[in-house]
């Protein structure tokens, strides 16, 4: 719970040494309860009182770490219910399950998936993160085989051993420590060998639980032996009390400020269906409520399109408008003498736009001035798209040593831009295209139409 | 210390519409799915949408399924209820597109009356890309189905007034309110609306759709935040049951749209696009939507198991 002036104050040793930058222990209380400044300021506080004002002004929620280098991810850290509210922190990671009992074909087919899936979309860089290893032969050798043979083969995953043997899971961890695994299985029984094993290592240790309840106690009980780097698991394996659990697990902390609960959750998608589909329509769901790893079956192309837009989306930060590269963008076989259109840098209407255009089946050059990131009549209205702007990035990047076309198709909702472009641009024409974007593909047909005439 | 279950309640409600004769939508007083907190109300409906005429710029894949029956929209929506059985059929009017084969509100009216006749669900009637256009074809539809509760899709801030006016009013169906991803302006095209005389038990509302991908979280934001303003503060303006034409936006998109010789990394067409209306159904679903409309047969299958699972 949060503390107030008064009460951090009597933590205080009271010498108003000032060495805290503040003229007296109260001013440096009263700053540090708002969250001005830290408690290390002060270099004469008690380490009692340091860990209590470190538990008062813990986030909610932790963040934990699994994986190393450039493959090191953060998990939890929310603070919000709704990405309205703030923004959504860290977004979830996707892991495909694996079985030591599984045949070699499906293990070779899951991994041609996970190395084929790997693309750029709005600069962000798609590919399945984790690799779940699950040990259903008991036999040590066997289950380690395994994730050798995927992660030497899939560079870039990072494994999570599913074992709530401890034995098994010690010699795996040992095995591969140095690929910052996820530990998995921790239960009410084994709980306190498999903390010493990831605290060993210093590993990320997944917690399971026949429910919540149950999970609460098992939860306390690691916290108590001093270990908080925790992923949960409610234990729900129909959809509907898996989504229980990730939702009244986050809400505990996030409402009821209770930090036994106060850690990020995963989803077994891939033992609440068999069916592919099935798993995308759940793995949307819980993108957006409230798993932080969601282990799926396999991911091919057609899961991956949706699944990874989709939490792109939601975690894109709502204070941000997203925004693409400015430049000069190809579609299709354009040539230098396909037609050239002009938008803006907010990403939503780029990608309407190309759409649109693709859809048309006319090969075309799109130019993107910059235009602050806004959607067309804002950045109009704002003063950031207009005559020079759009001067500027024809200038910017080459467009008359590239191209042989001298007409610009400007968007219809900023047609007065017209005359003004073609002061700025000697030798061009300026033609004013539709006002929506659906509109597009007749209008591009029928320019070109124009053209060949 | 023992577990305590945390639980929100609320002092609103979505209200409750009836489309058609007896298909429920809203009702419900907590978050979507939330069965853990209280009543949840109607399940969501899962409908098909059908056009008026042959369907060419549909994907291959949706052209096998319904290609046989889609010369007619009474053979088509037929062949619908018997294999897949949704809780309504869509009918898009996009032969009353100007640019297209611009067929009069008469003709719409007569094609939309044979449907009435032959579809034992509920009906929502969709039109093209022109306001201007769907407000006259909405109007003669309207007056030849009188008090059948269908559903218009949809009022917009440019033809509110006529379709407000004959479809809600006059001839008593229901009048969808659509707005583009902003709470104020759904707020004010409801409360426009509700001035010209419509009573809120003959609206739904649809604040904005987008396939997963594009813009889509302006489409879950918009959602949260409605029915958390209708919930939480109790706000009656917004309290309207939200329609999804999910189908209409994730099958345009190039995930959906590009063929397997553009695109060969990609794999199965048909798989990609069925994986994009379903994710973004259940996306919007989870945000709080009270109807999807869909094409793909498995998307239908798929995202009716899913409700019911988590129901
Ligand atoms: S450094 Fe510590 S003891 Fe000194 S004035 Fe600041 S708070 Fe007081």
């Amino acid at each position: 719970m949060a503390l107030n002036g008064m009460e951090i104050y009597k933590m205080l040793p009271k010498k108003n040494c000032k060495e805290c930058g503040f003229p007296t222990c109260l001013a440096f209380a009263m700053k540090l309860a708002q969250g001005g400044t830290q408690a290390e300021k002060c270099p004469y506080m008690s380490d009692e009182a340091k860990d209590k004002l470190a538990e008062a002004t813990a986030p909610p929620m932790k963040t934990v770490t699994f994986g190393i280098g450039d493959r090191a991810y953060s998990l939890g850290g929310e603070n919000v219910l709704f990405r309205h509210e703030k923004t959504f922190v860290n977004k979830p990671r996707f892991a495909v399950m694996f079985d030591d009992g599984e045949n070699a074909d499906d293990v070779a087919k899951k991994i041609n998936h996970i190395n084929a899936v790997n693309y750029t979309r709005i600069s962000e860089e798609m590919y399945v993160e984790i690799a779940a290893f699950r040990c259903s032969s008991q036999d040590k050798q066997k289950f380690i085989s395994l994730i050798k043979k995927v992660t030497s083969d899939c560079k870039k995953v990072v494994p999570m051993i599913i074992s709530e043997d401890p034995d098994i899971a010690s010699a795996a961890a040992e095995e591969f420590a140095a690929l910052g695994p996820i530990i998995y299985g921790a239960n009410e029984k084994n709980c306190e060998a498999m903390a010493g094993i990831a605290s060993k290592h210093k590993l990320l240790l997944g917690v399971k639980a026949e429910d919540q309840a149950k999970l609460y106690d098992t939860v306390q009980k690691i916290q108590s032996m001093g270990f908080r780097e925790l992923l949960l698991d409610g234990g729900g394996r129909s959809l509907k009390t898996a989504f229980d659990d990730a939702v009244n697990i986050r809400r505990t902390a996030l409402l009821s400020k209770d930090r036994t609960f106060g850690y990020p959750t995963v989803a077994f998608v891939c033992d609440m269906t068999r069916d592919k589909m099935m798993e995308v329509a759940m793995a949307a769901l819980f993108i957006e409520k409230y798993a932080s790893i969601i282990v799926l079956s396999d991911m091919d192309y057609s899961m991956a399109l949706p699944l990874f837009s989709l939490r792109q989306n939601i975690y894109t930060d709502p204070q941000r408008p997203m925004r693409i590269e400015q430049g000069i963008y190809r579609i299709g076989q354009a040539d230098e003498k396909s037609p050239l259109l002009v938008t803006v840098d907010f990403a939503l209407t780029y990608f309407i736009v190309s759409g649109e255009v693709e859809r048309a089946k006319v090969p075309s050059w799109i130019l993107i001035p910059d235009a602050g990131g806004y959607s067309v009549l804002t950045a109009w209205a704002s003063g950031k798209l207009n005559a020079k702007s759009i001067a500027k990035a024809i200038k910017d990047f080459e467009v008359e040593g590239k191209l042989k076309t001298r007409e610009l198709i400007i968007p219809g909702k900023v047609a007065v831009l017209k005359s003004d472009i073609e002061d700025e641009l000697p030798g061009w024409k300026v033609i004013v295209g539709t006002r929506e974007a659906a509109a597009l593909p007749a209008f591009l047909k029928e320019y070109r139409q124009e053209k060949a005439s | 210390m023992a577990y305590k279950k945390p639980s929100q309640k609320f002092s609103g409600k979505i209200r409750e519409v009836t489309v058609g004769s007896g298909l429920k939508l809203g009702g419900e007083s907590v978050l979507p799915f939330y069965k853990f907190d209280g009543d949840t109300g109607a399940k969501p409906a899962v409908g098909m949408e059908i056009w008026d005429v042959f369907p060419e710029s549909w994907p291959q894949s949706l052209k096998d399924i319904f290609g046989e029956y889609a010369d007619d929209p009474v053979k088509w929506a037929k062949f619908c209820m018997e294999k897949y059985n949704p809780d309504f059929i869509c009918i898009r009017f996009e032969g009353a597109n100007p640019e297209g084969e611009d067929r009069s509100p008469e003709e719409c009216a007569r094609t939309a009356e044979r449907l009435a006749g032959e579809v034992p669900v509920p009906l929502m009637i969709a039109g093209c890309d022109s306001d201007e256009k769907n407000a006259k074809i909405f109007v003669k539809i309207a007056e030849a189905l009188p008090d059948k509760n269908y559903v218009f899709l949809s009022a917009v801030e440019a033809n509110y007034k006529e379709v407000g006016a004959a479809c809600g009013m006059a001839y008593g169906n229901i009048v969808s309110a659509e707005s583009s991803v902003d709470l104020n302006l759904a707020k004010q095209l409801n409360i426009l609306i509700t001035q010209l005389g419509v009573k809120p038990e003959k609206m739904v509302m649809n604040p904005g759709c987008a396939a997963v991908g594009y813009g889509f979280e302006y489409v879950i934001t918009t959602m949260d935040r409605i029915k958390l303003a209708a919930l939480d503060q109790n706000d009656a303006t917004l309290q309207m049951p939200i329609v999804s034409p999910v189908s209409f936006e994730t099958w345009k998109v190039k995930e959906s749209a590009a063929s397997e010789e553009d695109m060969p990394e990609w794999g199965s067409q048909e798989e990609r696009g069925i994986a994009m209306e379903i994710a973004t159904a259940a996306g919007v679903l989870a945000a709080g939507s009270n109807a999807v409309i869909l094409r793909h047969p498995k998307s239908v299958e798929i995202i009716r198991n899913f409700i019911d699972e988590l129901l």
